[in-house]
């Protein structure tokens, strides 16, 4: 089973985003970046299927030099080979633009995958669009948020999450699966892979080698602004025994705040 | 015209795209334009009619055997030709799990981009300008597309419903030519779907849960208030879902959902960055928690420095108290 597996680099979800409000972009300095947490289901899950199916696992990542560092975390989990779809520019939150250029990626690569994994979202983009852009294009099934797959032969189960419950999906394959928190518990790196994947030569292409033309890769979002949002302010501590300040809350959410 | 997406589930409409289409009727009259509906499958009739009263100016149903089962190929098909005979100048959809899987699929289809998952839309010189969270709500993105048709999915719970206070109008039904054999895969079974049970995102009241809640069996607590309010739900801090106390589908956070409900009550969640930036476009927040240091008190409006296991009873009593009257 040919498995590729689409990774980005994010910062970690624990950092301050501070914006350039002028230039419109995130001040990068000071970040810690790290692999997209919703990626390392989608990277577990392949490497399961691999075991269980034997065949090979490709990671694939778009953007700047520095994710060859994220490329080889994939590695050390696992991964058979990696490659950098390198991409200088800054992020323009822009899932058609990404989905244009891995569309051409796998289309250039022969032969093309069973399966083709994301994260089920970028943590930072926020986009979930991906994926689902990149199955159109390849003109293949998807399904997105997935929490359980099963895949026999050339036809997949998958169960993804929904508002309050879950929805079964059946599919044929080659098809696009996006990964959600629960689909697997993602394995450690090892020393060993650590140490390997060190050595490891990782091809990167540039998007011309694509044959991605400039006006393929304008971005379709004009940017007016980027903002952080207004801080909120801390509000007032109730005081009293917890039935008073209970009576309290209640009064105030009802009076004061026009809640409930 | 902006064509507004109307879900529905067992013929009734979903809240979500009423919010939807109120929004694009709010704009659609300040760029002089109409908004109009369109729903996908059978039995749509009470639902379609729904929607005059939100807004739609006209309401078309499609049906055909490609839409008999959920797929986004197939759904996103059947769009695509209502979009190529009718030239919206804009497509709105709800940011629910169907929104979020159709919305992009279609965008590809028309080979557009999108406005994923906005918290507030304007006119501005004659175009529509789209807000929206980045990292969780850590930084907001403004922007215009440049593409045509504009495609943009609306967070739920953001948009105020607009009231028009009509009864009925042009209804169109069409049956959409494709085959069940355009697609290689669909929804074959809905699973473990409560009834009334809502999604955090969906909830105007969430009732959640951290470290502090000491394990899995007193999130009994939580769903008792839960089952108190009309239209709440049970949320849930990333250390509690890792700790194996509740289902991931809970968890608010950056890399859990984000949430915009009336009321957002904290027990026992301390407020690191990443469930802070998941729930602080809350319209209310309320902290019960031991540490009066706790970061969580920084943004509440209301805080209580206490133990909340003898804070949630007698809250309990008052909630119903009030709900009874």
């Amino acid at each position: 089973m040919n498995i590729f597996v689409f990774v980005k680099r994010v910062p970690d979800t624990e950092s301050k985003i501070k914006v350039d409000q002028a230039q419109k972009i995130i001040v990068e300095e000071g970040l810690n970046f790290i692999l997209n947490p919703y990626d390392e289901y989608a990277l577990e899950e392949a490497l399961k299927l691999r075991e269980a199916k034997g065949g090979k696992v490709t990671v694939i990542c778009l953007g700047p030099e520095e994710c060859l560092t994220v490329l080889r975390k994939c590695l050390a989990m696992g991964a058979d080979e990696a490659v950098l779809l390198k991409d200088a520019s800054p992020e323009r939150y822009d899932g058609w633009r990404t989905a244009r250029i891995l569309a051409k990626a796998v289309q250039t690569k022969t032969p093309g995958a069973d399966l083709y994994f994301f994260g089920k979202q970028s943590v930072g983009a926020d986009n979930s669009q991906v994926p689902a852009m990149t199955a159109e294009l390849l003109g293949l099934p998807q399904v997105n948020v997935v929490v359980k797959l099963q895949v026999e032969g050339n036809r997949g189960t998958a169960v993804r999450e929904i508002e309050g419950g879950e929805e079964k999906v059946e599919f044929s394959l080659p098809a696009v699966v996006s990964a959600q928190k629960g689909l697997n518990e993602p394995r450690y790196e090892t020393l060993k892979g650590i140490m390997a994947a060190k050595k490891v030569q990782i091809p990167v292409l540039l998007l011309e080698d694509l044959g991605l033309k400039p006006e393929d890769l304008d971005a379709g979002l004009e940017i007016t602004a980027l903002d952080t949002p207004p801080a909120r302010k801390a509000g007032r501590m109730l005081a009293g025994t917890p039935e008073e300040s209970a009576r309290e809350l209640v009064r105030l959410l009802r009076s004061e705040a026009k809640i409930i | 015209m902006i064509l507004v997406y109307i879900e529905s589930r067992k013929g009734a409409v979903k809240k979500s795209s009423l919010e939807a289409l109120s929004e694009a009727r709010r704009r659609a009259d300040e760029l002089q334009t109409e908004a109009q509906a369109v729903l996908a499958g059978e039995g749509l009739d009470a639902a379609a009619a729904a929607c005059f009263g939100y807004g739609a100016s006209k309401v078309t149903i499609l049906d055909g055997p490609v839409l008999e089962a959920y797929s986004a190929q197939g759904y996103a098909l059947a769009l695509e030709s209502l979009v190529r005979e009718t030239k919206p100048e804009a497509i709105f959809f709800s940011a629910t799990s169907l929104g979020k899987d159709l919305a992009p699929r279609l965008a590809a289809r028309l080979s557009v981009s999108l406005a994923s998952e906005c918290i507030r839309l304007a006119v501005k010189e004659g175009r529509l300008e789209y807000t929206r969270p980045i990292f969780a709500g850590k930084a907001l993105l403004t922007f215009k597309l440049k593409s045509r048709p504009e495609l943009a999915s609306l967070r739920p719970n953001i948009f105020p419903l607009f009231v028009a206070g009509k009864a009925g109008g042009e209804v169109v039904k069409k049956t959409v030519p494709l085959g069940a054999d355009q697609v290689q895969g669909k929804v074959v079974e809905i699973l473990g779907e409560k009834a009334g049970a809502l999604d955090v995102t969906e909830a105007e009241v969430i009732f959640s849960g951290g470290r502090g809640m000491k394990g899995p069996e007193n999130f009994r607590l939580l769903q008792e208030l839960s089952e108190v309010v009309p239209r709440s739900a049970v949320g849930a801090s990333r250390s509690a879902v890792d700790s194996g106390w509740i289902d991931h589908q809970h968890q608010v956070g950056q890399t859990g959902k984000t949430v915009s409900p009336n009321v957002y009550f904290a027990f026992g969640i301390s407020g690191a960055i990443q469930h802070l930036a998941g729930m602080s476009s809350s319209k209310v927040i309320v902290a019960v928690n031991k540490d009066p240091e706790a970061p969580i008190f920084k943004v509440a409006d209301y805080g209580l420095a206490g133990d909340l296991f003898q804070v949630i009873p007698p809250l309990k009593e008052e909630l119903k108290k009030l709900l009874a009257e």
